[in-house]
């Protein structure tokens, strides 16, 4: 009975330890950079760069398939922490995916809101609650601008509202004289 | 060395697992639908099966046996396949990427086939040494997979086939699974092989 006990106490003890040890010693990582990619890009999950959301195009960029001046939504400035993140040179956004816009954030004109829940299904962040025939609106602090929803809408209740600068919102301008030599950026 | 060689030939023809000692019907039934799933599984099974088989023999040789203890055989032999299962996807995970993408889904069913377990069992059972085990591993696996081939092979022509409506589906795969079974019997004449 004891032995029993004992051999089974010390293959379990045995197994766990070859397995814990090699949880740890053949972990698989994710590839780095396209987490630092996905970090820079805004997270709209908007698809204007032409794939499906924002992991999507960081994938494609650290596999070199896309190039870094598709996202419409980053800006200029994200191409340029792209730019600096794979020591490529800054490009101007490319005119076909877009332009840049002032941050905005959608809006429900509720008094026109049939309650069709074609938005809510558009959404990507999920950030417009409502059902079936109740009045649907948006959860602004959630909402990522990216305009997914203003094509869906029957009867045009969604418009685009810029989001103002305020104290808890406004942040440090990008420089407009650049803080390293013209050479070095252009290298 | 012949001997080793019958030991082969009657695990995958003469007893094959599924057909004739009808184990793993689990797999068998739900990955035959496609070919390219059915060889994936058997190929992951292969693997398996080999591996537990003859680790099996050695904690049964080494632990079980010296203390009078083969009560606890399905037990450690449960605790020890599923590890293996979990270590072999970790290792398989770091080292070789594609063969993970390949064997990934099936590798944590199999921990559950019966046929992983029944295997080591019938080890224990024939009396077989540790080369014997390997290759009666080995064989019933390459059984298994053979089974599973042919099977989804078959399947993916009945879905194709007129087949009257209320043996359509898993029915006429049941039925099929039986002919073949019979079919198999014909290999008992190869009687020296058991």
């Amino acid at each position: 009975m004891l032995t029993a006990l004992l051999i089974m106490a010390g293959i379990a003890v045995v197994l766990g330890a070859v397995l814990g040890y090699a949880a740890i010693r053949f972990k698989v990582e994710g590839d780095p950079l396209v987490e630092k990619i996905d970090a820079i890009l805004p997270q709209t999950q908007c698809g204007q760069c032409g794939y499906p959301g924002c992991k999507p195009y960081a994938q494609a960029i650290a596999n070199g398939e896309a190039d870094i001046n598709q996202c419409p939504p980053g800006g200029e400035e994200g191409i340029r922490k792209l730019a600096d993140l794979l020591g490529r040179e800054f490009k101007s956004l490319s005119e076909e995916h877009g332009v840049e816009k002032p941050k905005s954030a959608a809006f429900i004109d509720e008094h026109t809101c049939i309650g069709c829940t074609l938005c809510i299904q558009a959404c990507p962040v999920d950030a417009i609650v409502g059902a079936a025939k109740q009045m649907h609106t948006v959860v602004a602090p959630l909402c990522t601008g990216c305009e997914l929803c203003l094509a869906p809408c029957p009867v045009d209740c969604i418009t685009m509202v810029p989001v103002g600068e305020t104290v808890s919102t406004w942040k440090w301008r990008y420089p407009v004289i650049g803080i390293r030599p013209e050479t070095r950026r252009a290298a | 060395m012949s001997s080793y060689l019958f030991v082969v030939i009657g695990a995958v023809l003469v007893n094959n697992v599924v057909f004739i000692r009808i184990l793993g019907l689990c797999p068998f039934m739900g990955v035959s639908k496609k070919l390219e799933t059915a060889v994936g599984m058997g190929v992951a099974t292969t693997f398996v099966l080999t591996l537990g088989a003859g680790t099996s023999y050695l904690i049964d040789h080494y632990l079980l046996a010296p203390y009078d203890l083969g009560y606890l055989r399905t037990l450690a032999f449960i605790v020890v396949i599923a590890a293996i299962v979990q270590f072999t996807e970790l290792v398989i995970q770091k080292t070789s990427p594609v063969l993970h993408q390949v064997l990934g889904i099936y590798l944590p069913l199999i921990t559950t086939n019966c046929a992983v377990l029944g295997v080591p069992l019938l080890n224990v059972g024939l009396g077989h040494d540790l080369l014997q085990s390997l290759l009666f591993g080995f064989g019933s696996s390459l059984g298994f997979t053979l089974a599973l081939v042919l099977f989804a092979g078959i399947r993916e022509r009945l879905d194709g086939a007129d087949v009257p409506l209320p043996f359509k589906g898993t029915a006429i795969a049941m039925i099929t699974a039986g002919f073949m079974s019979l079919a198999f019997m014909g290999f008992a004449g190869l009687d020296r092989f058991h």
